[in-house]
């Protein structure tokens, strides 16, 4: 079974992520692309396992509003690592929608970006499968607070500290 | 100057013990060439022609003595003894190793500085006016609001990953010495009528391939809204710019694409959701924290003097000597403080790199920093140094101490006081060299008395079209350009970065790097012989255009 980072612990990651063009549906806990999700939605929410959606970078998190409620996990993809379209994403879904489930990176996404993007409100991270997870765990705390507001923190430095 | 705190120091340390551990991850192969290539850029580690360049940030260009000292100490220990001042006000060391690159962070960390964000896809450092505090014509002191931009840009979780580089600029006077419009966000701070202070927003200015000057966006953004406006122009640039090419990639071409009307009105409705949902304000800089920032930025007590009495001296002191009286026309100018004077340092004598300085040189200048001024400068976007607040009644003993260091060539402003990129000695982008145009044209003109009677003249060179040399905005800008294998110049006339910034244009085709200076010598030629009474090159040109220049620099019989 594939590992992941999970809320900061490494963690079982049971998700099968079905790639464009979806053909069949395996049994499980699903990750369905954004479109095809809003394609299918009633035939999705009906299956068995869990439903996820996933974005790809270039896909705007705006298109999901009325749905956010009954998902529980959206994943991000960065199709190459250096895209930072979605860290944008994350904190749309968390500050401006109110998204409470998890948030993935999945894709090209690598431990020194962990840091960053849990603070953009990623709770879930898929890394590369030759990456030790529990040394890459570290990167979570490189910094001990940061100055602006995110979605870990709602307070900017200034207005808590100084 | 800003001193940080136990959480600023806090932040800069775990960035060094995080990009040491990056460094010492990629020595072990544990991270790929690929993934190592950015981690190192945004601590500001490029890797160039000949070796390792490392890009020291001086924000908005304000440094202590004490950390002209380390850097000094740095460059000796880490490197060959010399640093380099850049046109983003910054410092660069050319030599470093890079698994040393580490200890070099934490040697600056020790004085309260870093490398972060120098380089790389990321907010860069932000810029101001040199003369920030001093200028007559100062609306308001830059310098805190670049401290809280500052701390603001500074890991920002969400913009870490951009299209392209990032540059922000504040101007804060009436005449513009940040070169604002060419940067990629430009504020300049307003005040409305109830005398408010607030922020002129102006987005997609730049130089490289496409050089564009910024467009307007907001005629006054509420200083307290700073923040949160900042985030939703990044934003907006962070989800729609351009990743698909990295020419294409720079806000200035999706602020062309969209139309400046069009990007604006994007950017109002993202920050209009951003404050919709701010319902406590926390996004707002409070007084308190602008006052805060604003008192580590105090103006000293100045003493009241005699200036008519001071004035005689100095003129008594520049009859003798006609050395000192060029310096003091060129190099220093007045404060809005009476008696007061602000010295330019000269790092543009002919013979070095424009920018170029010692480790002794270094010192020297922390120590007139020290015994002159408040122990504080301000390095500049035209590669020099100044000292603010020195009274004029120790100019002359300045200058002799000066000069003395090689620091007082009395050339600023002039011909040879040129912006001139590393070109193709150093960098691994350029397409000809730069610094040998740049000392063959201060050998050429060595008459100081003819340079200045030419009087003010920007003359840029870039060695590639990248313009880290800034040619564009040059009076005269200079563009080497590959033929073939071979190094060639294009002349370019007409630049400038004042507030009616204007892009060069093109004279005609290229020179070879022998016939530049002859090109350059007949410009002038045509300038002197068309000028009227006190006009600079730069209003002749404008005023009698491209023609007789051009016949001049292409005559056949020439």
């Amino acid at each position: 079974m594939q590992k992941m980072l999970s809320h900061g612990a490494v963690a079982e990651d049971n998700w099968t992520v079905l790639q464009q063009p979806v053909e069949t549906i395996p049994t499980g806990d699903i990750l369905v692309p954004m479109t095809y999700w809003l394609e299918h939605r009633a035939e999705l929410s009906a299956q068995a396992g869990q439903v996820g959606v996933w974005l790809d970078s270039d896909e705007e998190v705006e298109a999901l509003v009325n749905d956010l409620g009954e998902l529980r996990l959206i994943a991000l993809n960065f199709p190459k690592f250096v895209d930072g379209r979605s860290f944008s994403s994350a904190r749309l879904l968390r500050d401006r929608y109110d998204f409470q489930g998890d948030i993935r990176a999945i894709g090209n996404v690598i431990q020194d970006q962990l840091y960053m993007l849990q603070r953009c409100g990623f709770t879930q991270f898929s890394l590369a499968p030759e990456v030790d997870l529990q040394e890459a765990a570290k990167s979570l705390s490189d910094f001990s607070d940061g100055y602006q507001t995110a979605a870990d923190q709602a307070q900017p430095l200034f207005k808590r500290l100084r | 100057m800003y001193i940080y705190d136990q959480y600023d120091q806090k932040l800069v340390d775990e960035r060094v013990e995080q990009y040491r551990d990056q460094t010492q991850r990629y020595l072990d192969g544990k991270i790929s060439e690929e993934e190592f290539l950015p981690l190192r850029l945004q601590n500001g580690l490029y890797v160039q022609r000949l070796a390792p360049m490392l890009r020291v940030a001086v924000p908005y260009g304000l440094m202590s003595s004490t950390q002209v000292r380390k850097m000094a100490e740095i460059s000796r220990k880490f490197d060959k003894g010399y640093v380099h001042f850049t046109t983003r006000q910054n410092i660069q060391l050319n030599w470093p190793l890079l698994a040393e690159v580490p200890d070099i962070l934490a040697e600056l960390a020790s004085v309260q500085m870093h490398a972060i964000q120098t380089s790389g896809n990321c907010i860069r450092n932000t810029t101001t006016d040199q003369f920030a505090g001093v200028a007559a014509d100062e609306i308001e002191d830059p310098r805190p609001w670049c401290e809280i931009i500052r701390q603001w840009s500074t890991i920002h979780p969400e913009f870490a990953f951009l299209p392209r580089k990032f540059k922000i600029a504040v101007c804060g006077s009436e005449e513009d010495r940040a070169a604002f419009l060419l940067h990629d966000i430009g504020l300049q701070l307003v005040k409305n009528e109830q005398g408010g202070t607030g922020f002129h927003v102006y987005v997609g200015g730049g130089l490289g391939r496409t050089p564009v000057i910024a467009s307007s966006i907001k005629p006054f953004l509420p200083k307290q809204h700073l923040l949160s406006y900042l985030d939703a122009v990044l934003r907006v640039y962070n989800r729609y710019g351009n990743r698909n090419n990295k020419y294409k990639a720079r806000i200035k071409i999706l602020v062309k694409a969209w139309t400046p009307e069009v990007f604006a009105e994007r950017v109002e409705t993202e920050w209009a959701q951003i404050l919709a949902r701010d319902v406590d304000g926390v996004t707002q800089l409070t007084e308190n924290e602008i006052e805060r920032v604003k008192t580590f930025f105090p103006l000293p007590d100045y003493q009241s003097v005699d200036e008519a009495a001071i004035n005689g001296v100095l003129q008594a002191q520049a009859g003798d000597s006609l050395a000192f009286s060029r310096w003091l026309e060129r190099n220093v100018r007045d404060q809005k403080q009476p008696g007061y004077s602000a010295v330019t340092l000269s790092l543009k004598p002919a013979g070095v790199a424009p920018g170029d300085v010692t480790d002794r040189q270094l010192e020297s200048i922390a120590n007139l920093a020290d015994q002159f001024s408040n122990g504080e400068l301000r390095t500049t976007h035209n590669q020099n140094i100044v000292i603010a607040d020195v009274i004029k009644s120790q100019l002359f003993e300045f200058w002799q101490l000066a000069k003395a260091d090689g620091l007082a060539t009395p050339t600023i402003g002039t011909i040879n006081d040129m912006i001139c990129c590393p070109g193709g000695d150093y960098c691994s982008l350029a397409n000809a060299k730069s610094i040998p145009v740049a000392e063959a044209i201060q050998r050429k003109f060595e008459d100081l008395d003819y340079v200045s009677d030419l009087g003010d003249l920007e003359l840029n060179i870039s060695g590639c079209m990248n313009a880290c040399g800034h040619h564009h905005i040059g009076h005269i800008g200079i563009l080497g350009v590959d033929k073939k294998g071979a190094e060639w110049y294009q002349i370019q006339l007409g630049g400038s970065a004042n507030k009616n910034a204007a892009l060069a244009k093109v004279l005609g085709p290229s020179l070879s790097r022998d016939d530049v200076v002859d090109g350059i010598e007949k410009l002038l030629d045509v300038y002197v012989e068309n000028r009227l009474e006190g006009e600079a090159f730069l209003a002749t040109y404008q005023r009698i255009g491209a023609d007789k220049f051009k016949e001049r620099v292409y005559a056949k019989d020439a």
